[in-house]
């Protein structure tokens, strides 16, 4: 393959290791299928189609791959959930509903490298034995969903799609469904009754496994976007050589999204695990804005527990680990009581106020509750009340850790995991930052009526 | 379900599985969900969303409960026992819902304790964070989901110190039905309920989060015959009834277990009443007859007993005219006319809406009288794919068991033999038969016409003895469906003014015509009846219980239940 050249200001950083993002910011580079050729593409897929698919399951299985979306569950282990006995159809849906506030990966590949995603998409298809492929980009990407179609279209015309693919007698269609703007579409079960047309309403587990009852209640395979394109080098390296990269149980490269207090943000194509905190922030990005200290960090998207700057973590192995160390991979940062969640990594300076950053995202998960169960359905707007007061001024130091027991109430409770997501961040900042937040609150205040509504009713029953 | 508490663990038999519910081990079919394997053993777990009938959600939460399995044992080593043999059960830190998930070998169950506990009062607060609290004007109140569980699981003061979320009241979505979305707790009951069962789905959800609105699609209405199972299985005072709306406070009513008698289902009911005022009719669970529901038509078809048209006293006609009189008086003045004429000049119409004990005085009436001509009134059409049957009247298969006849047969020979004046005198029980082709006329030249009814009407009118007899609502009796089952109609309220029970009017009737007969209460009656007609062999009136027997072999299936059946067997519903 010919060198890499990117565009000025957009060079990857020494640190990175770019294999996803390869061919972002190249120069030279467009998305048609011809440039993609040129260099490579589709060739995975003349190799996978003439493989056994037990074989290409148990490269993905040696590669170690973690599902990229944010739980990071290994995708090999999910692709046998698939029951041996079935006699449906097999779905395979990539969701690129990628909504996680501070996560900005999904739209790149799909902007930028389109077929890259075709053929991950088509070698899982493959692999699952699926025919039927649907691409689930959110409302918020129109442009993404226009060259997704031109890619697969053109794609379909080169024999990658379509019928008796390559000659191998596979057949395989991939689909665009455009979201309608929920958050709550990028739950695969939700996103699943989505793609049926129905409301986003997460399903029961147990015992709608979408492995097992997915889509249309056949067997569903639901894979992130960037770990759809992670298996095409998987089959390229092997599974074994692929599993190298990165550190062990947390294999490969992943897309840091940065955001926030630094000199640099962006995307980071890294090692998963061989990056530390301090270096993503000194190093990848440039550093911290001139004259500012580093008050918080949230490693993984916003539903990712927040760290707090003067933090150590004593691991079960014996390490001791400041902020700066903590290794960007799924089990250290699982350790450090956060997650490394979709990536998206959010730097906080000194400049920022921890309660008007909670109040943020409360905001963001009562927009986005969907409504279905009742402590997500009622307490992030609870929460989101409690926090716009706080910032208001107009709460007293009980409503802070009452915002805490709120959130206690919705987490675990919930039919879907929006209740941790929503919860997880008040959780952490009331604990973490509970003095800072409490000292915009007013000690007067306390066991007085504060909403306007009570207050009228108060008066009107004066009067 | 049995306790195996004291005996050591055994392998249970086959399809059975072994369940630790708060401390005690049972042993419950296999696929039992644990919502209903706790109800078994009296740990009743609160719910707002699950319901037997429905599909199920898990969205309300409520039934949140404690739950453990037995960890897996490291390879080679035995699990750890406890007292009772059964393996050591690693509880989960998490709860999980009791509605949708299934009990299953060594599973422990915790309905009491810190995390349930926490759990319900977590939830009883976000259900109460925006709920309007207009229980002193809701209709639901006393007999509300959120009332009930707020007592028990729920605390004593709010801590929601914010504006609640405000949403539309007071919407028209249909004929018969009203939804007030504040009070609303979004459990999809109602939903599910008109995609399930009523195959009309007209409800939905609007809006997100804590916006979520249950209301009904653009241009459509609930308007089904089904509509009003929405109001009772609605946990809260979301969707009333047009009907009872602010009619009655629940708690001053008295219930009273009954059947409907708009068709020939015999749907049970439980009917509430208020100082002998009906207020409402409302299905009772029968799984072989109803499932849990009933049609609306059936369920509002009871303001005739509280009409202001009801007959209250016996009445002779003298000069033209109709006067009160004493029930000795009016019995004897029909039993004297009727001795004057001869069997032949005698036709009863009776009717396939009276009780089996009112249609076996109808056989003594016709033998004391020696009548020639008896019918009913058969009656049909408006059956539908649910629970409406196609049989109009509720007792047919009682006629046909009891007097022998098929309904309508001799309807055309007697409507001829009265114009043609052969026949002289007619008793018309419970049929108005002006509406039922005969004309006014004719039945003005009758010697005799002599009438029992419920209401005043045409036949009333003409005729020379009228006498009141009591409503469905207001006696007891049985009758036996189309699908061959024998139900029982109790008393919900008193008789209004001098009306009586059918059977105690004809027992008089054919006392005062032939001499004694040794009736002195309904149950005698069915006493005979169990005596002389083969179906009712070995029963008593008592015996046949709130949900009825099965006495007749029938073919006739009902949709509903068949099509539950199937849902039940794949699992979808508990049943």
């Amino acid at each position: 393959m010919a060198s890499v050249e990117y565009l000025p200001g957009k060079q990857p950083h020494a640190r990175e290791h770019r294999m996803i993002f390869r061919n972002v910011d190249r120069v030279g580079w467009d998305q048609s299928i011809e440039t993609a050729i040129a260099d490579g593409a589709y060739e995975m897929l003349k190799k996978a189609v003439t493989m056994e698919r037990q074989a290409i399951i148990n490269e993905v299985k040696a590669s170690g791959l973690r599902g990229r979306g944010g739980a990071g569950f290994p995708t090999g282990v999910k692709w046998g959930f698939i029951p041996p006995t079935n006699t449906k159809p097999v779905y395979l849906i990539c969701n690129a509903d990628e909504s996680e506030p501070g996560t900005f990966k999904d739209r790149y590949i799909m902007h930028q490298d389109p077929h890259q995603l075709v053929e991950g998409m088509a070698i899982s298809a493959f692999a699952v034995k699926a025919s039927l492929c649907y691409l689930y980009i959110r409302e918020e990407f129109p442009h993404a969903a226009k060259i997704m179609e031109k890619a697969i279209a053109e794609a379909r015309a080169k024999g990658f799609l379509g019928k008796n693919i390559l000659g191998s007698g596979f057949d395989c269609e991939i689909y665009v469904h455009r979201g309608a703007g929920a958050y709550i579409c990028g739950e695969e079960t939700g996103l699943i009754e989505s793609l049926e047309g129905k409301r986003p309403y997460p399903r029961i587990k147990p015992p709608y496994f979408p492995a097992a009852l997915g889509l249309y209640m056949s067997p569903t395979i639901v894979n992130n976007v960037e770990s759809l394109c992670h298996v095409k080098h998987i089959l390229q390296m092997g599974g074994a050589e692929y599993a190298k990269l990165g550190t062990p149980n947390n294999t490969g490269t992943r897309i840091l999204c940065v955001s926030g207090d630094v000199q640099k943000p962006g995307y980071y194509e890294v090692e998963v695990g061989k990056v530390t905190m301090g270096e993503v922030i000194n190093d990848l990005c440039g550093g911290l804005k001139p004259g500012r200290s580093l008050k918080a960090i949230i490693p993984g998207g916003s539903s990712a527990k927040v760290l707090k700057a003067d933090e150590k973590y004593k691991l079960k192995d014996g390490r001791e680990l400041t902020i700066w160390d903590i290794p960007m991979d799924f089990d250290t940062m699982a350790a450090c009581g956060s997650m490394a969640g979709s990536g998206g990594v959010m730097i906080m300076d000194d400049s920022r106020s921890m309660a008007w950053v909670i109040n943020n995202l409360n905001k963001f998960y009562q927009h986005e509750s969907c409504g279905q169960c009742t402590p997500c359905r009622e307490g992030s707007p609870w929460m989101a009340k409690i926090s716009d007061r706080i910032v208001a001024g107009n709460a007293s130091p009980d409503d802070v850790d009452m915002l805490e027991q709120v959130a206690n109430q919705i987490e675990g409770k919930t039919i879907c995991a929006f209740g941790e997501a929503a919860s997880w961040p008040t959780q952490s900042f009331v604990r973490k930052f509970r003095d800072e937040i409490k000292s915009v609150t007013k000690t007067d205040l306390s066991g007085k009526i504060v909403n306007e509504e009570t207050k009228l009713a108060v008066a009107g029953l004066k009067a | 379900m049995s306790e195996a508490s004291s005996a050591p663990a055994a392998k249970p038999p086959v399809d059975m599985v072994n369940v630790q519910i708060n401390g005690t081990w049972h042993q419950f079919p296999k696929g039992t969900r644990m919502i209903e394997a706790c109800k078994q053993v009296k740990a009743e777990v609160p719910h707002y969303c699950y319901h037997p009938k429905l599909s199920s959600p898990g969205n309300c939460r409520m039934c949140l409960v404690e739950m453990g399995m037995p960890p897996r044992p490291a390879p080679g080593t035995e699990p750890e026992k406890d007292e009772h043999g059964f393996a050591k059960i690693g509880w989960m830190p998490r709860p999980v819902i009791a509605c949708a998930n299934t009990v299953s070998e060594g599973m422990g169950i915790r309905t009491e304790g810190k995390l349930t506990e926490e759990c319900r009062r977590g939830v009883m607060e976000f259900l109460l964070a925006n709920h309007p609290l207009d229980c002193p004007i809701c209709d639901q109140a006393g007999e509300c989901r959120l009332q009930e569980f707020s007592v028990e699981h729920g605390q004593g003061e709010s801590r929601f110190r914010e504006d609640k979320t405000k949403k539309p009241k007071n919407v028209d979505i249909g004929p018969r039905i009203r939804l007030d979305d504040e009070r609303c707790i979004m459990c999809s009951r109602c939903i599910r309920f008109c995609d399930e069962i009523a195959d009309d789905p007209v409800l939905g959800f609007t809006e997100r989060g804590t916006h979520t609105t249950v209301t009904i699609h653009p241009d459509k209405r609930l308007e089904n015959n089904y509509s009003l199972n929405t109001v009772d299985i609605c946990p809260v005072g979301a969707l009333t009834s047009n009907d009872f709306r602010f009619q009655q406070r629940v708690w001053f009513m008295k219930e009273t277990n009954s059947i409907c008698t708009k068709c020939g289902r015999g749907c049970n009911t439980e009917i509430s009443a208020r100082s002998d005022t009906l207020y409402r009719q409302t299905p009772r669970e029968n799984n072989d007859v109803n499932s849990t529901w009933m049609c609306d038509q059936g369920r509002l078809d009871f303001h005739f007993v509280n009409s202001e048209f009801r007959l209250t006293d016996p009445m002779v006609k003298t000069g033209g005219k109709h006067a009160i009189a004493s029930w000795k008086k009016a019995i004897r003045t029909a039993a004297d006319a009727l001795r004057g004429l001869n069997g032949e000049e005698i036709a009863i119409i009776a009717s396939a809406r009276m009780t089996n004990e009112e249609l076996y005085m109808v056989k003594q009436l016709a033998a004391a009288t020696k009548a020639k001509f008896l019918d009913v009134i058969p009656r049909n059409g408006g059956g539908d794919n649910y629970l409406r049957s196609d049989e109009l009247n509720p007792n047919t298969n009682g006629v046909k068991q009891i007097l022998g006849i098929e309904p309508g047969a001799q309807l055309d020979t007697i409507q001829r033999a009265v114009r043609s004046g052969l026949v002289k005198g007619v008793i018309a029980l419970g049929e108005n038969l002006v509406k039922c082709g005969f004309d006014t006329e004719s039945l003005g030249k009758l010697t005799v016409l002599v009438s029992a009814h419920i209401l005043a009407n045409p036949t009333a009118e003409a005729s020379h003895v009228v006498l009141p007899v009591n409503s469905y609502a207001e006696k007891r009796g049985s009758m036996i469906n189309v699908t061959g089952r024998l139900q029982r109609l109790n008393k919900a309220i008193s008789s209004p003014g001098q009306a009586r029970d059918t059977w105690e009017v004809l027992r008089d009737l054919v006392l005062e015509i032939s001499g004694s007969n040794g009736l002195h209460s309904v149950d005698d009656v069915f006493k005979r009846l169990a005596a002389e007609v083969k179906c009712f062999e070995g029963l008593t009136l008592s015996r046949i219980g709130d949900l009825g027997v099965q006495v007749l072999e029938t073919t006739e299936t009902v949709p509903l239940l068949e099509r539950e059946k199937e849902r039940k067997a794949k699992g979808v519903i508990v049943g």
